[in-house]
């Protein structure tokens, strides 16, 4: 039983061909306002018709992002909800099982579970592919269910492999990168930025508090310090008359 | 600052009522006996603060555990959300989680360096035998109650690190099999797991730590403190019958332990504040999706604490059809710390004073024990299986040679009294 479970936490993975492939660096900053604002209407545009984020409330997001409760209602709030509720995909979770043999998975810990650079690559690394049923592949996680969204963005892709020569000696097929094969609505430039904005209100998602987190400890360090400070000077003072 | 000297003549009402007291419970007598009284060795150095700092971070698990408990729900439904309604919803919820959660790797690393203090400076040796082995049963004790937290957020790490580890019990003949359905409860860590361990995380280990941790202070208070030059302080004594090297606890040491705490302090705050997953040594990335029972995390690995011993459990091989060796491997492993005092023949307590041996063969065990709890965070695959190897048998060696190589280990003469 032991030597089954030692056995299970050896790697495992269902995309072992693209195993190692490379990772780009999301290069979000989560306290940056505009960001955020522009990535929570990516979000809500692109990505809350399928998934959720079931954890994070409306009315939170409009206080850590500086909207009122009209900016909020006009640009991020399209399903009916009161502003308190919970951001709930409308999709339903046994129709997304028919459609796509998977529920579409709840996105509120998605940047912590897995990172904010996975997350970045994954949704520009999506190419198309005929022999999958939504015409589209990842190159990060092969053979996903998702369908290429963001295509009208970004354009076409194609994947770029490379022939390398494995430990036993036979010559395999790596996919090492994805290439564009026409324009898409926004230029290369202006997706990554979409794309780094999406992400970025994803790191929010995860944990909305860690804006507050940061600029809270700057002071309780300083805060801190002093205190230490004060320790020293008062042992010190006691310590004196030990000799 | 009041000294005695400017102490009133008559008797405040605050004196008044602390007269009523002790008429009728200890207090003046245990402060004294304790605190203001107790004469520790005034040449404590930097290993000496760890001790005032673990007592404050269980002090720290204490209360902030008070308040997670508040809104934690001890159900498989319901524990993954509730603690992401602690990150979200509750006032503060973030800040005291991170520090319960930062809080229990502290815990581990002041008590792993107060440890090695005592065998730096021979603490574990006559008269305090019985202090260190309250101080082992503390540190199993600790080892309990963070494996029984760590299953409380219900994430995917805590499930299938749980799972590993509950069946380590099942390698055991015969009884194996029974005694895993025992711990969990049911046929698979369950929502019924779930519930016992939350009440022996929140209720049971607590007693048994605070109950030890008195007894360890106690034990500790009986004896008097050793010190870097592991000599008796109390075989100097002076006309008023204190140790010649011996200064009050209070004020003396209350303000130096003041001043270490806020060292610990500030470097804990960066944790809580700037890092509270530390790249994934105390809050793992798989423990971001809640339990699945059908998908394991790429790399099932306990939290660093424990990554020694995991290492070693995987650095023994399967023989005679059965994995239990590694089982007691780690068993063993833990049971000689409780026989280091009567292993250690050296006829002097400090490293100050013991030979070249002993001086190597302790740092190499530090660098042993460090490199195993590296090779417990990585996959099992070369070079790391031969390092563990290479670790477990250096750590058996350390302790099963003891009695023989500081026997033959040269020494200088301690001194009489203590030196700064």
């Amino acid at each position: 039983m032991l030597l089954a479970l030692l056995a299970l936490a050896c790697p495992l993975t269902l995309n072992a061909s693209t195993e190692g492939y490379p990772m780009q660096d999301a290069g979000t900053d989560v306290s940056n306002l505009a960001s955020l604002q522009r990535g929570a209407r990516n979000f809500v545009n692109y990505c809350l018709g399928c998934h959720s984020a079931k954890y994070m409330r409306y009315s939170q997001v409009a206080d850590d992002l500086a909207l009122t409760e009209d900016e909020l209602r006009d640009n991020l709030m399209f399903t009916g909800t009161r502003i308190y509720d919970a951001m709930l995909t409308s999709m339903p979770a046994e129709k997304a099982r028919e459609w796509f043999g998977n529920a579409p998975p709840d996105l509120s810990l998605i940047a912590r579970s897995r990172g904010v650079d996975y997350v970045y690559t994954f949704l520009k690394s999506f190419y198309g592919d005929p022999s999958q049923p939504t015409g589209a592949n990842n190159a990060l996680l092969a053979n996903t269910v998702m369908p290429h969204v963001l295509a009208g963005l970004q354009g076409p892709q194609k994947p770029l492999y490379e022939t390398r020569t494995s430990e036993d000696g036979k010559s395999e097929q790596v996919l090492v990168a994805v290439e564009s094969t026409g324009p898409g609505e926004l230029s290369a430039e202006e997706f990554d930025g979409f794309v780094r904005d999406t992400v970025t209100f994803l790191e929010y998602v995860a944990e909305p508090a860690k804006s507050q987190r940061r600029s809270l400890g700057v002071w309780v360090i300083l805060y801190l310090l002093m205190f230490l400070a004060f320790t020293y000077f008062l042992k010190k003072e006691y310590w004196k008359d030990v000799k | 600052m009041a000294g005695k000297e400017d102490a009133p003549a008559r008797p405040g009402k605050l004196a008044a009522l602390g007269a009523w007291i002790d008429e009728r419970f200890p207090m003046t007598k245990l402060w004294k006996e304790h605190v203001s009284e107790y004469y520790a060795p005034k040449n404590f150095n930097f290993w000496y603060y760890f001790g005032s700092i673990a007592l404050f971070v269980l002090a720290l698990q204490i209360v902030t555990g008070i308040f997670l408990t508040m809104s934690y729900k001890p159900s498989e439904a319901e524990a993954f959300s509730s603690v992401e309604y602690i990150m979200r919803d509750v006032e503060w919820g973030w800040l005291i989680r991170y520090l319960h959660s930062t809080g229990a790797s502290a815990f581990f690393l002041v008590v792993y360096l107060h440890m090695f203090r005592a065998l730096l400076y021979g603490s574990h040796r006559k008269p305090r035998e019985l202090l260190w082995i309250f101080g082992v049963l503390i540190y199993l004790a600790l080892m309990a109650e963070a494996f029984f937290g760590y299953l409380l957020p219900w994430g995917n790490m805590s499930y299938w690190g749980a799972q590993v580890i509950v069946s380590l019990f099942g390698t055991f003949p015969w009884i194996g099999d029974a005694l895993v359905h025992w711990i969990r409860g049911d046929y698979f860590i369950s929502d019924i797991t779930l519930n016992r361990f939350f009440a022996l995380h929140v209720i049971a280990l607590p007693l048994v730590l605070i109950f030890l941790v008195v007894a360890h202070i106690l034990a500790l208070h009986e004896v008097g403190s050793n010190n870097p030059d592991g000599i008796e302080i109390k075989k100097a004594k002076g006309k008023d019958g204190h140790p010649l090297d011996g200064i009050p606890f209070h004020p003396y040491y209350t303000v130096k332990d003041l001043f270490g705490l806020g060292v610990f302090l500030v470097l804990f705050a960066a944790v809580v504040f700037f890092a509270p997953e530390m790249g994934g040594l105390f809050l793992e990335a798989p423990n971001f999706e809640p339990a699945n029972r059908l998908v394991t995390p790429e790399h099932i690995a306990p939290v660093w604490y424990f990554t020694p011993y995991y290492a070693m459990l995987r650095a023994v091989p399967a023989f005679a059809g059965t994995q239990v060796w590694g089982v007691l491997v780690i068993f063993a492993a833990v049971f000689l710390l409780f026989v280091v005092p009567w292993l250690d023949r050296a006829p002097v307590k400090s490293i100050r004073y013991r030979g070249p041996i002993y001086k190597t063969a302790l740092m190499l065990f530090a660098a042993a024990f460090i490199m195993l709890g590296y090779c417990g965070l990585k996959p099992a695959e070369q070079p790391f299986t031969t390092m563990s190897v290479i670790g477990t048998v250096y750590y058996f060696a350390f302790f099963l040679l003891m009695p023989w190589y500081t026997r033959i280990d040269s020494h200088k003469p301690e001194p009489s009294r203590v030196t700064s």
